[in-house]
């Protein structure tokens, strides 16, 4: 403050050639930003605004990569939404979703609600729920690997032995979806299990005591005051894994390597086929083009519809 | 004197208040206890089934601790794979990438938050938006792009893109800086300190923690990173880990003993670090959230 007006004071003083100076100091402000910008102003033009043209350009050609590429129109476009496989796959990639989100977000939920009464022990038990996180999704789904191959899965052989058929994970159509989102959840947990421990944390213990004296059951207490006062993180967690599970790609490529079966073939698992098997970039541009698309569009809706039900303290 | 007996006092209010233990807390201690266990059990697996004997793996049912222990998978494992050299190659371009990209977002945040340029507000609202793209996206005109410059199959191809281009980064550091007051900033320009100074000595210091934050999200991301290495390298010499270990399952696939002595050699480094920097780690990625 009386900085400022110090500043003001001594600029007022010098009545003489004011603007001059200003401007010059402006001109020193454009280039101390640009000097300071200019490596991820760098990085932005060359590894993102230029290849987002490029694959812009690219969605509306026809390019194997050699040669000169031909303009194409919506030929990219019609070419996918007339492919029985694409189909398939992007049904999938949504099956995956709506499997995996509501499933990581409320486990992870009950388990934050859970830990925060756990006192002490909390580090401990969050190793558990948090080591998944640190490890790579190669390791990750190469574990997955073994305990979803029946001949040695442990357990499908503690399932057998207490009656439920165990079901054959990765060959079973039905089952191959479902099997990535157990995996996807498995992994995913303990980032969701420490965001929501630490929305809890934020909200202040004297919320929950009024609401004990007016009398609220625990149910009451959950639903009208902890859940709406942790609604910032829930938005934030929905909007965030929605956008992650549209991308599985490496637990399925570690699975079926390039030979994955129709069932259990997703969006990214598409593109990639495309592009760097079949080399047929327009075609993997327009699909990616339009993941960008639903992306953006799933997103929007979310944050139309956080009007109505998030709630940011303050 | 007073201390010390307020410190008696208070512990033995804390003796007569302590309540008997409940039983729904035990309840509480142990189903956390047995979900922890049951998350951590498919490591365990790994670990073990690394030691077991491949006849021994497809026992029924299976056994828990290995009859027979053999080292015979990891020595299949580094004959097979070289191991050593893909986990310099991990550590090198995950250690590279932190250290150059924790620079140079935070000396674009700087910019953004403390230096008025005409548009500021709609570069970084440029910077934000990129966010939104999905890495598939940019990747095709980037295999593209590395072509031309002559990086596919380099470290290169992966430590550039994530040194020089990080929106996350920027906004993450943004929002910290801003968060710093000015006045101290403000007297050492007036003594005459350059902008450079002032953002190496007054800055930059006061960062420790988001910096810390978002070097430890970062050096797990390259390290854990499969798609951007399984696009731009295909010499075994300069596989990353994770690649290594798909490529060994592909050779190796039917060898259960080999293939999680091999697994157990790529997840190991991290979760041995996680568990002696879990309150860092954990801290870290509550804190690259809280922000946004």
């Amino acid at each position: 403050m009386s900085l400022d007006t110090q500043i003001r004071a001594s600029v007022d003083a010098v009545p003489a050639q004011p603007r001059r100076k200003v401007s010059r100091r402006r001109r020193k402000d454009t280039i101390a930003a640009l000097v300071f910008l200019s490596p991820q102003l760098l990085g932005l033009i060359v590894f993102m605004i230029g290849p987002l043209g490029f694959a812009l350009y690219l969605a509306f050609s026809h390019w194997d990569g050699f040669g000169a590429a031909t303009f194409a129109g919506l030929s990219n476009f019609t070419e996918l939404f007339e492919n029985p496989r694409i189909q398939r796959s992007a049904i999938n990639t949504v099956w995956f979703t709506v499997l995996q989100v509501p499933g990581v977000m409320i486990t992870a939920f009950l388990f934050a609600l859970f830990m925060q009464k756990a006192g002490r022990m909390t580090n401990v038990y969050r190793l558990g729920f948090v080591a998944p996180v640190v490890t790579s999704s190669v390791a990750v789904a190469t574990i997955w690997l073994y305990l979803f191959n029946p001949e040695i899965s442990p357990i499908n052989s503690a399932l057998r032995s207490i009656g439920i058929p165990a079901p054959n994970w990765l060959q079973d159509p039905s089952f191959i979806i479902p099997s990535f989102a157990v995996v996807a959840i498995w992994q995913g947990l303990g980032y969701q299990l420490v965001m929501f421990m630490a929305g809890l944390q934020s909200i202040g213990a004297s919320y929950l005591e009024a609401a004990e004296l007016d009398g609220c059951s625990a149910w009451q207490k959950l639903w009208h005051v902890t859940v709406p006062l942790i609604s910032p993180t829930i938005l934030f967690l929905s909007i965030t894994s929605i956008i992650g599970s549209f991308q599985v790609f490496d637990y399925i490529y570690v699975f079926m390597d390039s030979s994955a079966p129709d069932e259990a073939r997703t969006i990214v698992y598409e593109i990639v086929q495309m592009a760097f098997r079949e080399f047929n970039f327009g075609a993997a541009s327009a699909l990616a083009f339009l993941l960008f698309l639903v992306l953006l569009g799933v997103t929007g809706l979310q944050m139309a519809a956080q009007k109505r039900w998030v709630h940011y303290a303050e | 004197m007073s201390t010390l007996t307020r410190n008696i006092a208070r512990s033995q209010e804390a003796r007569t208040r302590r309540r008997p233990v409940r039983p729904g807390r035990i309840i509480l201690h142990l189903a956390l206890a047995v979900c922890a266990a049951l998350m951590a059990l498919p490591f365990l697996w790994m670990m073990l089934s690394s030691f077991k004997p491949l006849d021994e793996i497809f026992r029924q049912p299976p056994t828990f601790l290995p009859e027979v222990w053999t080292t015979g998978g990891y020595e299949t494992a580094f004959a097979g794979a070289d191991f050593v050299r893909g986990f310099w190659n991990s550590t090198y371009i995950a250690v590279t990438v932190t250290v150059i990209s924790l620079l140079t977002s935070t000396m674009a945040a700087y910019a953004f938050a403390r230096i008025d340029f005409r548009g500021s507000k709609h570069l970084f609202m440029v910077f934000l938006a990129t966010m939104m793209v999905p890495a598939q996206l940019t990747i095709i005109p980037l295999y593209i792009i590395m072509g031309w410059l002559g990086w596919i199959d380099t470290p290169l191809s992966l430590i550039m893109p994530a040194s020089l281009f990080s929106a996350f980064g920027v906004f993450l550091m943004r929002q910290y800086i801003k968060g710093i007051p000015r006045e101290l900033e403000e007297a050492a320009e007036l003594d005459g300190a350059s902008r450079f100074r002032v953002f190496t000595t007054m800055i930059l210091p006061l960062l420790r923690t988001p910096l810390t934050a978002l070097g430890i999200f970062t050096f797990l991301g390259q390290w854990n990173n499969f798609f951007g290495p399984l696009i731009f390298l295909n010499s075994d010499a300069n596989f990353t880990l994770p690649l290594l270990v798909n490529q060994f399952k592909g050779q190796y696939g039917a060898d259960w003993t080999s293939l999680m002595s091999a697994t157990t050699l790529v997840a190991a480094p991290l979760l041995i670090i996680f568990a002696v920097a879990q309150r860092q780690i954990v801290d870290g990625i509550a804190l690259s959230g809280s922000k946004s």
